[in-house]
Formats: structure tokens, sequence, C-alpha cells
């Protein structure tokens, strides 16, 4: 059987089109590569969606009574002021996720062989950060589901919900780009393992499931300022849901923060893990 | 397409690492189009970093670098679209199937998906994977991977294959199977530029031989050449000599 390894010798040229949409073609390519990752390995999959489902199940009830006499409200309304805070709280732990595939992918030498290839170089990590709000989107359906069968729900229709899960979804879209660039700054796979827990205060010295005004003052303050409190804060409003009134300005403004903090997010570190990875060839 | 030009041409390339000092001190290579060329050398000679820095992995200090009539520093785009590399650490991925990487990086190569799907059928079925093609590559023997990393890297029908220790770890059978393919692509018209630490290799597979210690070229010339430079009887001998002479 001799099928000819080389064909006609023909140059890569790129077919006609602009570079943008090639750079989206690509994008989608690499962002398929990562969900297939999450299809052939289920197990992972279902750990990634164990931890929201864990995190509403013990919050929720475990803490949940208690939380509710601390703040002096029935379990019932605390959850429905968690929840949000758990969607949010999901959100900032796919950074794991996301630092770990791309420092595999650095180790293991495939980025390596997409830098050979005359593809669109930003679409090499942008197509994780694709995957990761596409499963950003199955995490939250899921959590609205389960959350709805604890008799957590919205409140002022449908339009304001799928704002509020386009406003996780921005956040999410902006930790990805924070986990991008770790993944290509950190030594390895196992490194990114090591710094896992550094995601615990980012996602809890927040307005996520205790509110800020129970918190000591030194900690209101960075819990305030924290990029996830704005977006609980918006998604709580947007689902009508408890909330402490706002006594300071990144509260009164929460909306406006809650799109304002990642698109600065993504303008800072997209730019940045880009001068990274042309840093790998040096 | 035959020219008088070579396909890989440098001229005084030096590269350093900031505190391990010169990597390459001054390499000067001529690969004619159509040929296999060895770059011989003991570990950590440069041979790893040539091909980088050739296939725009790795950028370099000074000196010149072209690769298919391409400025390697000023054209990166030309050269990635004329160039395939496979590797020694296969650079594949090894959760997808044999099929799924190579309809991806066909994708990524700017293939329409039918395209992609046709070439990866191609691809499996000369190199013998057509069996394994469904399953992760992770559970791939040695030779099976190889085999992927190799197909993955002719998708675009290159013109110059850089392959770096093509055959290291692998059993004899697997390492007859890669040394058929590069004398297969060499006859087609490619140029192959292989870095190799087994001297049988570069023997049977290159028209010429670099040989490189500690990033300058100590010898160059066709096996016979370098065994008679030295009154050796096989190329074991002239490399010991040379390079301990260097």
């Amino acid at each position: 059987m001799t099928v000819s390894i080389s064909g006609a010798m023909t140059d890569a040229v790129t077919p006609h089109g602009s570079r943008i949409t090639w750079a989206a073609v690509d994008t989608w390519v690499v962002a398929k590569r990562h969900l297939l990752h999450l299809v052939r390995r289920p197990d992972e999959l279902l750990g990634t969606l164990m931890i929201p489902v864990m995190a509403v199940a013990m919050f929720g009830f475990v803490f949940g009574e208690a939380f509710g006499v601390a703040m002096d409200v029935p379990g019932a309304e605390y959850r429905e002021f968690l929840l949000p805070g758990l969607f949010a709280l999901t959100m900032a732990f796919g950074i794991g996720n996301t630092t770990i595939s791309i420092a595999e992918d650095v180790r293991g030498g495939v980025l390596d062989r997409m830098r050979s290839l005359p593809m669109s170089p930003v679409a090499m990590l942008a197509g994780r950060a694709l995957a990761d709000m596409i499963l950003a989107v199955v995490e939250l359906t899921i959590l609205l589901a389960l959350g709805t069968l604890f008799g957590w729900q919205a409140h002022l229709g449908i339009g304001a919900v799928i704002a509020a899960l386009g406003l996780l979804v921005l956040l999410r879209m902006a930790f990805s780009w924070v986990g991008i660039l770790l993944g290509l700054l950190v030594s390895g796979p196992e490194a990114a393992m090591k710094y896992f827990a550094l995601v615990f205060p980012l996602a809890m010295v927040a307005d996520t499931i205790v509110p800020t005004d129970l918190m000591p003052g030194w900690l209101a303050l960075p819990a305030e300022w924290n990029p996830l409190s704005s977006t609980v804060i918006a998604t709580r409003e947007l689902f009508g849901n408890t909330a402490a009134p706002a006594t300071t300005w990144v509260g009164e403004h929460a909306l406006t923060m809650a799109v304002l903090w990642p698109v600065a997010i993504i303008a800072v570190c997209l730019p940045l893990a880009m001068a990274r990875l042309r840093r790998l060839g040096r | 397409m035959i020219t008088d030009e070579p396909a890989i041409w440098t001229q005084a390339l030096r590269k350093s690492y900031p505190g391990r000092g010169a990597a390459l001190d001054g390499i000067d290579l001529a690969v004619p189009a159509g040929t296999v060329h060895g770059l011989l050398g003991p570990n950590g000679a440069g041979k790893t970093t040539t091909v980088r820095i050739l296939a725009t992995l790795a950028s370099f200090d000074s000196g010149q670098a072209w690769v298919a009539g391409r400025n390697v520093a000023r054209d990166r785009a030309g050269v990635r679209a004329r160039i395939g590399i496979a590797g020694q650490y296969a650079a594949v991925d090894g959760i997808l199937s044999g099929r799924q990487n190579l309809e991806m990086f066909a994708r990524l190569h700017r293939m329409r998906a039918r395209e992609a799907r046709a070439r990866a059928d191609e691809l499996l079925e000369r190199f013998d994977l057509v069996e394994a093609a469904g399953r992760p590559v992770k559970g791939y023997s040695g030779g099976m991977r190889r085999r992927l990393d190799l197909a993955v890297s002719l998708i675009r029908s290159p013109r110059v294959l850089f392959l770096d220790e093509p055959t290291t770890g692998l059993d004899p059978r697997s390492r007859l199977e890669v040394w058929d393919a590069v004398r297969e692509l060499a006859d087609s018209g490619t140029t192959v530029l292989l870095t190799t630490q087994y001297l049988e290799e570069a023997d049977r597979l290159c028209s010429r031989i670099t040989m490189v210690v500690r990033g300058r070229v100590v010898a160059e010339g066709s096996p016979a050449e370098l065994k008679s430079s030295v009154g050796g009887r096989d190329l074991d001998e002239a490399f010991l000599l040379i390079t301990e002479g260097a």
C-alpha cells in the first residue's frame, strides 16, 4: 500500500479572508480541542461540576442556617442571598483548570507545535477562553436548576436572568485570561496545582457567602472592591434576590463595575499573556 | 522544485542564553533542496537549538538564517507555511485520538473541515494508524506516537522537514519504519534536516552531515568523507576523533 506522503507540494498560503476571520476560525478549532478534552475525560468534567454542586449543598444547608441566624434571617432567605454568590464563586474556581491546562500545553510541546503553524497566535490562547465560557454556560445552567430545586428563584423575568448570566460569563472570561497568563508564567502544571489554594481568598473575601458588613473592617474593604463582589451584587439586583442596601460607592455602582472590572482585567491580562507567549521563543 | 538555492542556509548563527553562555557560536549550514542533512553531535551541542531557531520557535542573536527561500527573522509566517517539525518529545495531544489530532492540526493549517478529514484518512493509512485512529494517543506505543507526530508534521506537505532525534527511544522495528518514511520523503523532494545521536542513522539516511560540538561546526561532509578524513573505518571512530579534537 503506497499512498504518497507528501502529495503535491503546495505552499500553505493563507486562503482569502481577513486576519480576524481566520483568528476566529482558529480560536474555535482550539476551543473545540479543550471541549473534547472534557468530553473524553468525563470524570474530569464531573469533578469540575461537583465543586459548585457541593458548594450549594454545603454552604446552603450546612452553614446556611447558622449564617441565617447571624444575619437575622431565615435559612431559606439566606440561600436566596447565597446562590448568586455561588454562581460567581464557581466562575472564580475555573481559574485552576485553565492555569493547569495552559501549563500542560507549554510543558508537553503542544503550544510549540501550534507556534510552528501558520495559525493566529492569539487563537492559541483565546481558544481556551472560549471553551471556558462555553463550560461556564453549562455550569450555570446546572446551578440554576439546582438552585430552583432548593427554592431559589429569579423574580424579575427572563431578560434580567439573561443579563445576569451574561455578566457571569463575562467574569469567567476575565478569570480565564488570568488563568491563561498564570499558566504561561508558572513552571509547570504541578506548580499550578500547588497555588490553587490562592483562589479561596479571591472567591471568599467577597460579597459571595458572607455579607461584607459582617466582616471586620480591614477585610470588608478588599471584599467590597473584589471584582467578584460587583458581579454578585449586580446579579442579585438582576435576579431580584435579597441583598443588604449598598452603603459604598462600589456597591452603589455594582452594575457598571460588573462590566468594567472584567473588561479591565482582560485589557491587562490579554496583552501580558501575548507578550509572554512571544517570549517563549527567546 | 529544483533550484540552486539551498533549502536551508545559515551563516554565523549565534545565540546565547542569559547565564548559560553561548548555545550556538557561529553555525554555518547549507542544505541543498531535496536532500537529507544530518546534524550530529553530543548532548548539549546545540542541535535542538538550531532546529528550534530554523523552525521559528526560538530567536537568535546574530547571523543569518533562510529556510525555503524565506528569511527566518523577518518572515516567520512565510517559513511556517513551508515547514514541518517532529521531535523527540512528540508534541501531539495525548487526550485526543490520533484522528482528532490530525484533523485539528489540519484545520489549524487552514484546511477546510472536509479537506482536513480526507488528509487525516490519507495519513492514518500511510502511517499504519487506521486501527488505532479512534483511541486516545495516551495509550499509543512509543512507535505509534512517533508515527503520529511525523504524520502531523506532514499535513501540509512541507518543503522543509525538521526531525529532532526522530528515533530516540524507539525499538528497532519502529526505527526502521521512521527511516523508510524519511527516505520516501526525500525521494519525493522534501528537504530533511535531521538531528541525531545515532551514527548509524546519520550514515544510512544522510547525504551530508554537519558535526556540531559546543555550538560550533567541527566537521562537514558526506559520511564517506568524514570517515576518510580521519582514516577511520566507520563513522563511530570518525565521530570520536573529531569531537575529541574539538
